[in-house]
């Protein structure tokens, strides 16, 4: 298979418009992967299915990842000139900047026809509150129906262009999305989003002598 | 004909929010009824629940419904360290926790970097394709269950089982939940007598399945009930991601222990069996073929079984922190392609744990392989897919 | 010939019918509160806590209060308190030990790794699968006197461990007394030295 660096300058080159970046992997497993711009995605992941050379037909796998707002502290030293003219001083400089939070979307992608892989891409949203849409590659790789929908319901990816974007895991009234960091998690673990309440209202309304307290309507028997 | 306007039948008393069984009319069908499926229905293997729209008896809509299972896996491996992970993922697919233990063990060696010496991966292979016999031998029972045939074939296929299962607890400790793997070995040296024991077993077990295939493989009911049922085209299982015995019954050859040749399986000499219809009798060959082929795996490593360590030296129990990175280790596990997607930012915890369950992604085409079926044929086409819940919802 | 499938089935069947009757390889199952099923030498259901003597389990226990275990225990099912007092341990050091050491069978699953981690052999797997309890909080929440168990009891359960785990503390206690012994004698011989140095009109000081 070419390096990534080949399919990036293939990629750029069929796509003159698109943003495609690498993405290093400083661990030992050295797994890089490439960044596409969301206006570009659908395309080339096309082209990376069907490119004779690619025939990148299986995606594997579909994760989320949630990077929240960070705050970077960053130290410099600047040494400062003396106004008393005495030698010059160094100092320790603070800036502070904040990282923008956003999700990110990772497909792993290979070939079963000419069995290599991965090539693994990254999609990104522009922030993790309102601008929270990428592009779905489920018209592309069928398998990816299941973990964008996933996806959306554990972390809030909304995916443009899914046949059917509804929550998989969690239930259809539940509000938030807990893969993100910054979920709170309730402190009832036990509570059951099942009618308890409406059900038991209306076994009473059904049955009045099984409430507690209401003695049951007393029974005439019929002599004969 | 007037509009589509659903009659709906008042819900029955007690009933959960969603109706169970309903009409529905439809203005290209007509009356239909919808019914779902489970969540109990004893056929799902689980809390699997299916909501079926039907023709009479013939299903013109299957949408499958999950998460009664769910418990968030991801986010309890991501608030502990890398180690406390290995008990749950157990609990994954709970018929196979050794080969779960050893896709897990491969992702974070992978991040690591992590040697394993020659002794654990000959265990590890061992291991596994142990596994991969007992969740074939019990799939095939669940099917025939499904079948309708009540029990018998099941109950031979645990007999089988419950030998093997035996020599899991008396390796690691327990029956299903073995916890067994490390990073960079595994946690038990396994006495002579235990290896004589499985090797027995082994060389035994060919024997069961002449005699399972003898009673199950030509029977009339089953090729009648399972021929030309479920059918999976290969283009359409590729492009859906399905891995395991499902896609090579279509005739794909994608096997990850001759693809990948992860671990030692390079060194091995077997064959992988592939299908030609794609259909539910070709998935159930696949098994039996399968378990045939594990016979001989196991046969080649017992008798090659190197002596030596079974950890790396310089691997860390306690206190094991990656180094900041991402990795994706899968392998192939009895129900299909099972990965995990670990990405570390250096300290104690993963930042994001992944897993990529077969049972979940081989489920993306259920609608397809049902359509034009009748519910008893979706019941066993649903079986011949071999889900595991605790996989599917994590 | 349609049917030949089933009769060659029914066949089989009619063959394990019989055979489950003489046939130990088709007779799975054993008669259980009778017979029972041997248990293998790694058998693990719940984490238990050794103590040196049976007499005075409280007193004895191995268990150091490090508390390596609750942090490591997947689902943190294991509470301990340190004690503000230290007394000496299985090798002779002085060690706090845990006033407080519960462990929540309810949530407890049975993994093993406090067992394998712990430092000091203090906690290990016990055998016993026959639990119940009448009540489902207090019932299975165990206390530290319904941990301990005796050193013979784990010897009983596990031999080969046991007796591994014996040997390395026998010899680690043996190293401090030597260690002890050694420096209680440099202890002695500086003393003496210094006494034969200082002048004999001075006190002995309280060495």
């Amino acid at each position: 298979m070419e390096s990534l660096e080949q399919i990036r300058d293939r990629l750029l080159a069929r796509f003159p418009g698109a943003t495609i970046t690498l993405v290093p992997n400083p661990g030992p497993a050295a797994e890089h992967t490439i960044s596409l711009d969301n206006a570009h995605a659908f395309e080339i992941a096309r082209f990376l299915r069907d490119d004779p050379a690619l025939q990148l037909d299986y995606c594997s796998n579909v994760t989320g990842i949630d990077w929240p707002e960070k705050e970077i502290v960053e130290t410099k030293k600047v040494s400062v000139a003396d106004p008393a003219g005495g030698p010059a001083k160094v100092v320790e400089e603070k800036t502070k900047r904040i990282e923008p939070g956003r999700l990110e979307a990772v497909y792993h992608l290979y070939s079963m026809a000419l069995r290599h892989g991965p090539v693994i891409i990254r999609l990104r949203t522009g922030n993790r509150s309102d601008q929270v849409t990428v592009p779905s590659l489920t018209p592309v790789w069928r398998s990816c129906d299941f973990q964008e929908r996933e996806i959306f319901d554990l972390f809030g990816i909304v995916f443009e262009g899914h046949p059917n974007l509804r929550r998989l895991l969690m239930w259809g009234d539940f509000k938030d999305h807990p893969m993100r960091k910054d979920y709170v998690e309730p402190d009832d673990y036990e509570w059951e989003p099942t009618p308890h309440a409406e059900v038991l209202e209306r076994a009473q309304a059904h049955y009045p002598s099984v409430t507690p307290g209401v003695s049951a309507p007393a029974q005439v028997e019929a002599k004969p | 004909m007037s509009p589509a306007a659903p009659t709906q039948a008042p819900a029955p008393f007690g009933a959960p929010s969603g109706p169970t069984v309903r009409t529905v009319t439809d203005a290209f069908h007509g009356d239909l009824l919808e019914v779902s499926m489970g969540p109990q229905h004893p056929s799902t293997h689980g809390v699997f629940r299916m909501d079926v729209t039907l023709d009479g008896e013939v299903i013109v809509k299957l949408k499958p419904v999950f998460g009664y299972l769910h418990r968030n896996h991801e986010k309890i491996a991501e608030n502990t360290s890398y180690l406390a992970s290995m008990p749950y993922t157990d609990r994954l697919d709970y018929l196979c926790s050794m080969s779960t233990n050893w896709a897990y063990a491969l992702a974070v060696e992978k991040l690591a970097g992590q040697a394993v010496p020659d002794r654990a991966q000959y265990l590890r292979i061992i291991l596994a394709e142990l596994t991969r016999i007992v969740n074939h031998a019990c799939l095939v029972g669940f099917l025939f269950n499904d079948l309708g045939t009540s029990f018998t074939p099941l109950l031979y296929a645990f007999r089988e089982r419950e030998k093997i299962i035996d020599l899991f607890e008396a390796l690691s400790g327990s029956r299903m939940m073995c916890n067994y793997q490390r990073f960079g070995g595994c946690r038990i040296d396994p006495s002579p007598e235990w290896l004589a024991a499985a090797s027995r077993l082994v060389d035994n077990f060919p024997r069961f399945l002449d005699e399972y295939e003898r009673m199950l493989t030509g029977n009339e009911i089953l090729l009648a009930r399972t021929q030309g049922v479920g059918r999976l085209k290969a283009a359409n299982a590729i492009n859906a991601g399905i891995t395991g015995p499902v896609l090579r019954a279509a005739g794909v050859n994608y096997d990850l222990r001759k693809v990948d040749a992860y671990g030692f399986y390079s060194r091995f000499d077997f064959r992988v069996p592939l299908g030609e219809h794609g259909d539910t009798y070709d998935r159930y060959m696949m098994r039996i073929l399968e378990m045939r082929e594990s016979v001989k795996i196991l046969q080649q490593a017992f008798r090659d079984l190197p002596t030596g360590p079974i950890m790396d030296p310089k691997a860390k129990i306690r206190g094991f922190r990656p180094k900041a990175g991402e990795a994706y280790g899968r392998l192939e596990s009895p129900k299909g392609e099972l990965g995990f997607y670990l990405l570390s930012d250096g300290t104690p915890n993963p930042y994001r744990y992944r897993v990529r369950p077969p049972s979940l992604i081989n489920l993306t085409l259920l609608e397809e392989m049902c359509l034009g079926h009748t519910v008893a044929d979706a019941v066993v086409i649903l079986g011949s897919i071999d889900i595991v819940l605790g996989e599917v919802d994590r | 010939m349609l049917g030949s499938g089933i009769l060659k089935g029914l066949a089989v069947t009619a063959k394990n019918f019989a055979g489950s009757f003489y046939d130990p390889e088709r007779m799975a199952t054993v008669q259980y509160p009778e017979e029972r099923a041997p248990l293998g030498e790694h058998y693990r259901s719940f984490p238990l806590l050794v103590c040196e003597n049976a007499a005075d389990p409280l007193g004895t226990l191995r268990c150091v209060a490090c508390t390596i275990c609750e942090k490591e225990c997947p689902p943190q099912c294991i509470y301990i308190e340190k004690s503000k007092d230290k007394k000496p341990d299985a090798t002779g050091k002085p060690q706090l030990y845990p006033v407080i050491f519960t462990i929540d069978t309810a949530v407890c699953m049975g993994c093993g790794i406090c067992a394998e981690l712990c430092p000091f052999d203090s906690i290990k797997m016990d055998k016993v699968f026959e639990v119940t309890a009448t009540n489902r909080f207090t019932g299975l929440l165990l206390e530290r006197d319904q941990l301990a168990k005796s050193n013979a009891y784990y010897h009983s359960i596990r031999p080969a461990e046991a007796a591994e785990v014996d040997a390395r503390l026998a010899a680690e206690r043996l190293a401090a007394e030597e260690k002890a012994k050694a420096a209680a004698l440099a202890k002695a011989a500086a003393a003496a030295a210094k006494a034969a140095a200082a002048p004999p009109t001075t006190p002995p000081s309280a060495a």
